[in-house]
């Protein structure tokens, strides 16, 4: 039944699936395949070159960026899946909801949403983060707060899109309870363009970390994240390179294989829509 | 689009904008920290200095009341008066805004210029290399951190070929009379081609760095777009009148295929002129992203409300002009 699977039918799907998992092991197994401990500078090796010992070199405080780039998977992989996680359970059901029953509540939200897309994405991240201070669970909430809003207009649009089909109007006919239609028939015809949505907003979560990051309001500098990373490189970029080109690298990488396995998935789920440019408002650049 | 239509659009947008000024206002407020102490930083002053300070920035009075003053103030075109720099805030914005507005209007050229061709061809030749090289350096594009990228490209030109500069708008030695702020146009009206031509080096990277990766969203749309026009009868008849298969592509088929092309630029302008943060803050380019950035980190509650007011009003404003544009191209779309 799993549709899902038929990403893994083309080479792309299967290469792109590959790097995801890569990461995610990497990440996982951090604290076992690194060199070196993640706060552990060794001053007399500042800012060393990529070499034998230090594979990607070393910061202006001699820690090993190799090591740092690992630790740092985790940070992004966590913002993106835990906040794609929260605001596409609550986008959806709240979308569903209000392209199901319409009313007063459809209309309410629907402000909401208008006032929130109003407010640069960043700017709002920003603000956010100046108010509740740095920190991961912060840097989460900043970013649901703001990010179902995509989530709830294309559950809302797909909603009413089936609301119009004759297999609801069959249930109704039939005497089936509305909630029941709603979360039994038509949601389940909802969720894989949302899953296609879910995949593309995972990557553009984490540039969305890391840019946060790199401006010093996301993750605290103690942890060790690639936006940080790539804003103490900024400093020492006409000689040490490799300081914000790798953690640079290994963020585009990541982001590049969750991007085409979200669009293997929408070929999976909705070939049509490929021509319909359906993948636009998800996947975009942060400002 | 008829005149009542517009009027309709223009009016709707205004409850949405008088939501965002509040909510900037709200939450502005409840940032952590005195905002007095914070503007003041380890200058000493005393009790009574701090409090005419307050009381000269509204704080000491209820919300509600500052809200009705910064709502009053706005109705006036009053945008209030930055303490921190010392300055009304009309005339920070003023300062930055062309700054802001010059590297846009760049951005959306370089973007336009790789764009257009490369989605046209990558749509002409659908399947091939070209297209899918395109393609596949369009998804690269897509997911490439912005910061990150400037400062490759900061890496690559200043760094290793040293042919351009890495920030600011023009060299700190060059002297130039500030008319309308744009300065290109500044630098022309001086007639001093040298400041010209370094001001134009100085636009490069940043608009490169924003031009390529809004090209790679545009280029996938006009190639979506153009697909779906190549299949149309109307191309059919076109091509078995016997006209020339590009006279075909660029008078019959680009012309419809254009306007979801110009949604998207029309909405990635409107948000550009909001001054892109990251990128600014990269090069150091003196603009309203930068501004808006510093303020916030300064608690300059009074730039940061009127910056938000001026980005949603751009983007309700953009949002209007690209429907306005779609009734031009496709006379059968009514709003």
């Amino acid at each position: 039944m799993n549709r899902a699977a038929g990403v893994f039918a083309t080479p792309l799907g299967r290469i792109s699936a590959t790097i995801v998992a890569t990461y995610v092991l990497a990440a996982a197994l951090a604290p076992v395949l690194a060199p070196y401990g993640p706060e552990a500078g060794d001053l007399a090796q500042r800012l060393a070159p990529p070499s034998a010992q230090h594979w990607f070199g070393t910061d202006s405080l001699g820690r090993d960026i190799l090591t740092r780039t690992l630790y740092g998977a985790r940070v992004s992989l966590l913002v993106g899946i835990l906040t794609v996680a929260i605001t596409a359970a609550f986008g959806t059901v709240v979308g569903a909801v209000g392209g199901f029953y319409r009313g007063a509540f459809d209309a309410v939200v629907g402000r909401v949403t208008e006032l929130l897309l109003a407010f640069p994405y960043l700017i709002f991240a920003i603000g956010m983060m100046a108010f509740l201070g740095p920190g991961f669970a912060n840097l989460v909430a900043a970013l649901s707060l703001k990010g179902w809003v995509e989530f709830y207009r294309l559950a809302r649009g797909e909603t009413l899109d089936q609301g119009q089909r004759e297999y609801v109007e069959a249930s109704r006919a039939l005497g089936q309870k509305r909630p029941r239609t709603l979360f039994r028939e038509v949601l389940p015809n909802v969720l894989p363009a949302i899953s296609v949505l879910s995949t593309l907003r995972i990557g553009y979560f984490m540039v969305l970390e890391a840019s946060l990051s790199f401006l010093g309001v996301g993750i605290p500098p103690n942890i060790p994240a690639w936006g940080s990373m790539i804003s103490e490189g900024r400093g020492v970029l006409f000689i040490a390179w490799w300081v914000s080109t790798i953690p640079g690298i290994a963020l585009l990488v990541l982001v590049l294989a969750i991007n085409l396995l979200g669009e293997s998935l929408q070929e999976v789920y909705a070939p049509r829509n490929k021509r319909r440019g359906f993948a636009r408002p998800a996947v975009g650049k942060v400002r | 689009m008829r005149l009542t239509k517009l009027l309709e659009r223009v009016l709707s947008a205004i409850p949405v904008a008088l939501g965002v000024a509040v909510l900037a206002f709200m939450f502005l407020r409840f940032l952590p920290g005195d905002p007095v102490e914070i503007m003041l930083g380890d200058t000493q002053v005393s009790q009574q200095q701090l409090d005419s300070l307050r009381s000269q920035l509204h704080l000491d009075k209820p919300l509600l009341a500052q809200l009705g003053i910064f709502l009053s103030g706005l109705i006036r075109g009053d945008l209030g008066v930055s303490i921190v720099k010392n300055a009304p805030v009309a005339k920070l914005i003023g300062d930055t805004l062309p700054a802001t507005i010059e590297l846009t209007i760049a951005t959306v050229l370089v973007g336009i210029l790789i764009a257009m061709p490369v989605g046209i061809i990558s749509a002409v030749r659908a399947g091939s290399w070209l297209d899918r090289t395109a393609l596949s350096g369009a998804l690269v594009g897509i997911s490439m951190p912005a910061f990150w990228f400037g400062l490759l490209m900061i890496l690559l030109f200043a760094v290793e070929l040293r042919v351009l500069p890495t920030s600011g708008r023009i060299a700190a030695t060059m002297v130039v009379d500030k008319t309308t702020g744009f300065m290109l146009v500044d630098t022309l009206l001086a007639g001093n081609l040298k400041a010209f031509g370094g001001a134009l080096k100085h636009l490069i990277l940043p608009a490169l760095t924003l031009g390529v990766v809004f090209a790679a969203v545009l280029a996938r749309v006009v190639r979506t777009s153009m697909l779906e026009v190549l299949g149309k009868d109307y191309v059919t008849t076109a091509r078995a009148k016997g006209l020339r298969e590009w006279g075909v592509i660029l008078k019959h088929a680009l012309r419809n295929a254009l306007i979801p092309a110009l949604t998207v630029t029309g909405l990635q302008f409107g948000e550009l002129l909001g001054g892109n943060m990251i990128v600014e803050t990269v090069f150091a380019w003196p603009g309203l992203g930068r501004l808006v950035v510093s303020s916030i980190f300064a608690r300059d509650y009074v730039v940061v409300q009127a910056a938000v007011m001026l980005y949603a009003l751009t983007y309700v404003g953009a949002n209007l002009v690209v429907d306005a544009l779609y009734t031009l191209l496709n006379p059968r779309i009514s709003l």
